[in-house]
């Protein structure tokens, strides 16, 4: 027997099953007639991701095609998920850059801090969703990978335009 | 040589054939055509049941599989044939293998006594378009659908499942409660029709009116026990995801899966086809009364059929068309509903009309317009009497029903001090 039941009183009175029910018929009907379709049709059509989307990162290139990056050491310090791996390295006129530049997407939280913090504005993150690979290998994208993205990046937040106009 | 006149011989369009030969393969033609046009129809009404459910949901249903999705039923059933069949280890096989086919065979076998157009005449003999023109035809219909559910219970039963057996049990009581108003509420129209076949019945409401027009009350009844003897929400208790996994066909896969499906669908089309053939006139054209004598043609065939087309397609509907409406009952309001109301409503209904009949025959009012103004008259008395008064102010086995009245009363005394009562948060 239930013990702790509340048992409110209904409204008998107005209790109608048949009512009710016509009632439950015409708005499915009304929907059924004119139904308000949000469903994206997904390959064919794509959502507009906002334009402060964080995804899939991407290095921004000079105009001679290398890294803007120059191995600063930043990124990798203040990454809470500890997901960059940076190499450092210097050539002959004492210009740094990274050696190995390593992100596992797998383990990135895109919190997108990485971006904030480069100070070349090399790293950036993406406005990309479509991420699939094959192995979890596939997922750790290397320097190479990392330049040849095309997507577009992340505007990140800004504190004096906070509605993004 | 055997003389061809032997087998099909020039006859009187407007009169049966006389060879029984004529006969054999007339019924073969109708078999192979009926049973073709009814498995493609089953097949594409899943997907209009997929289809009309995202349209109630605002979505947009199976597209992608050939123009508006039409291929998808053929992709499922292939799917079907290919995938593995799996049979639980403490399964009782030989049952467990009969089972779907004790529930797909009836399903089908009840079409064929339903008349579905006017006689066709050809040159060698008139061809009745009903595929076996059984005398007995509606009990014949009776005896069989009420097979279906041996099907559902053994494969409850075989699977050693006990959320499978739930559903076969219910799935039992079910059937039976509602087996019984959906026979009581048929009996005004075979009092009416004054016969059981299911051409004579069409044949009488072509003449004294749709009977949904003179009993709307037995309809009502029919419609209520056809959702509970088919297994659509809001009587789905057989199945009842939310409580039974998939009850009765939880264990069951690929194509022994598939014919559950089709039964499923089967019977609805059956259903639907009795509600026409009974309350909707069947392939009779409305507002004509001389279609169902001769002279018989091709075009009042075809038209005829069209009309039966669009009558059933419409109580499709209408079963997909509740079952994305209302949500399902609780096991107790079911049985509540079955035989608390259900049942009663349809003696009392029997009682009611049969005393109409025999006042009317016994102050000599014949058939005609005088009769069916007086069974109009009373219908919309009767309907308004239970759809008014009768409907209103009750609820069907309400969850406090089971509890004793002093019991009650102090849960009451307790929620009408409670904040949700009040108003007063603490």
């Amino acid at each position: 027997m239930a013990i702790n039941v509340k048992v409110l009183d209904r409204p008998v009175e107005d209790v109608s099953y048949v009512k009710a029910t016509l009632k439950g018929m015409g708005l499915t009907l009304r929907h059924l007639v004119n139904p308000h379709k949000v469903t994206v049709q997904y390959p064919e059509e794509k959502w507009q991701i906002s334009p402060r989307w964080r995804g899939t990162h991407r290095m921004l290139t000079t105009e001679t095609g290398k890294a803007k990056c120059v191995a600063c050491g930043l990124c990798p310090t203040v990454c809470p998920a500890n997901c960059i791996k940076l190499v450092p390295g210097e050539d002959e006129e004492g210009n740094r850059y990274p050696l190995i530049f390593e992100i596992d997407e797998f383990r990135c939280i895109f919190c997108g801090y990485c971006q904030e913090v480069c100070p070349e504005e090399a790293i950036h993150v993406g406005r990309h969703y479509e991420n699939a690979e094959y192995s979890r290998a596939g997922f750790v994208y290397d320097l190479e990978r990392l330049t040849a993205q095309t997507h577009p990046v992340c505007e990140m937040w800004d504190p004096d335009d906070p509605k993004g106009e | 040589m055997i003389p061809h006149s032997l087998l099909l011989q020039a006859a009187n369009p407007q009169l049966p054939p006389a060879g029984g030969g004529t006969f054999v393969i007339f019924t073969v033609v109708k078999m192979i055509a009926v049973f073709t046009v009814y498995m493609i129809g089953v097949a594409l009404l899943t997907l209009a049941e997929r289809k009309i459910s995202a349209w109630i949901q605002d979505r947009h249903g199976p597209n992608r599989v050939g123009p508006g999705g039409i291929g998808q039923p053929f992709a499922d059933g292939l799917k079907n044939f290919m995938k593995e069949e799996t049979y639980p280890e403490a399964a009782y096989k030989p049952l467990f293998i009969l089972a779907p086919i004790l529930s797909f065979i009836p399903a089908l076998t009840t079409w064929c006594v339903i008349p579905f157009a006017s006689p066709l005449p050809t040159r060698w003999g008139r061809m009745d378009m009903v595929v076996a023109d059984l005398p007995v035809g509606f009990l014949f219909i009776l005896a069989i659908s009420s097979l279906g559910v041996y099907g559902i219970v053994l494969a409850g039963w075989a699977s050693n499942n006990k959320y499978a057996l739930l559903g076969g049990l219910r799935s039992s009581a079910q059937m039976i409660s509602y087996e019984i108003s959906l026979g009581m509420s048929t009996i005004p129209v075979l009092l009416l029709a004054g016969n059981v076949t299911l051409n004579s019945i069409i044949t009488q409401q072509a003449y004294g009116g749709w009977n949904v027009v003179n009993l709307t009350l037995a309809f009502f009844i029919f419609l209520v026990a056809a959702f509970a003897e088919t297994n659509r929400l809001p009587f789905d208790f057989p199945e009842a995801e939310s409580e039974l996994i998939a009850g009765y066909h939880t264990e069951y896969s690929a194509m022994k899966f598939s014919l559950f499906f089709i039964a499923e669908y089967a019977n609805m089309v059956t259903a639907s086809a009795l509600m026409v053939t009974l309350f909707f006139g069947g392939w009779d054209v409305p507002f004509t009364a001389r279609d169902n004598i001769g002279p018989f043609s091709g075009w009042l065939t075809l038209l005829s059929l069209v009309i039966f087309a669009a009558k059933l397609l419409f109580f499709l509907f209408f079963f997909m068309w509740i079952r994305w409406t209302l949500p399902r009952f609780r096991y107790d309001q079911l049985m509540s509903l079955g035989w608390k109301i259900m049942l009663p409503l349809a003696l009392a209904y029997i009682i009611v009309i049969a005393g109409v009949i025999l006042v009317l025959e016994t102050a000599g009012i014949g058939p005609g317009a005088m009769y069916s103004s007086i069974m109009g008259v009373v219908n919309i008395v009767i309907v308004m009497v239970v759809f008014t008064i009768l409907d209103h102010g009750r609820i069907i086995s309400p969850a406090y029903g089971r509890l004793e009245s002093v019991r009650l009363a102090r849960l009451r005394a307790v929620a009408a001090r409670s904040p949700l009562a009040t108003g007063v948060s603490r």
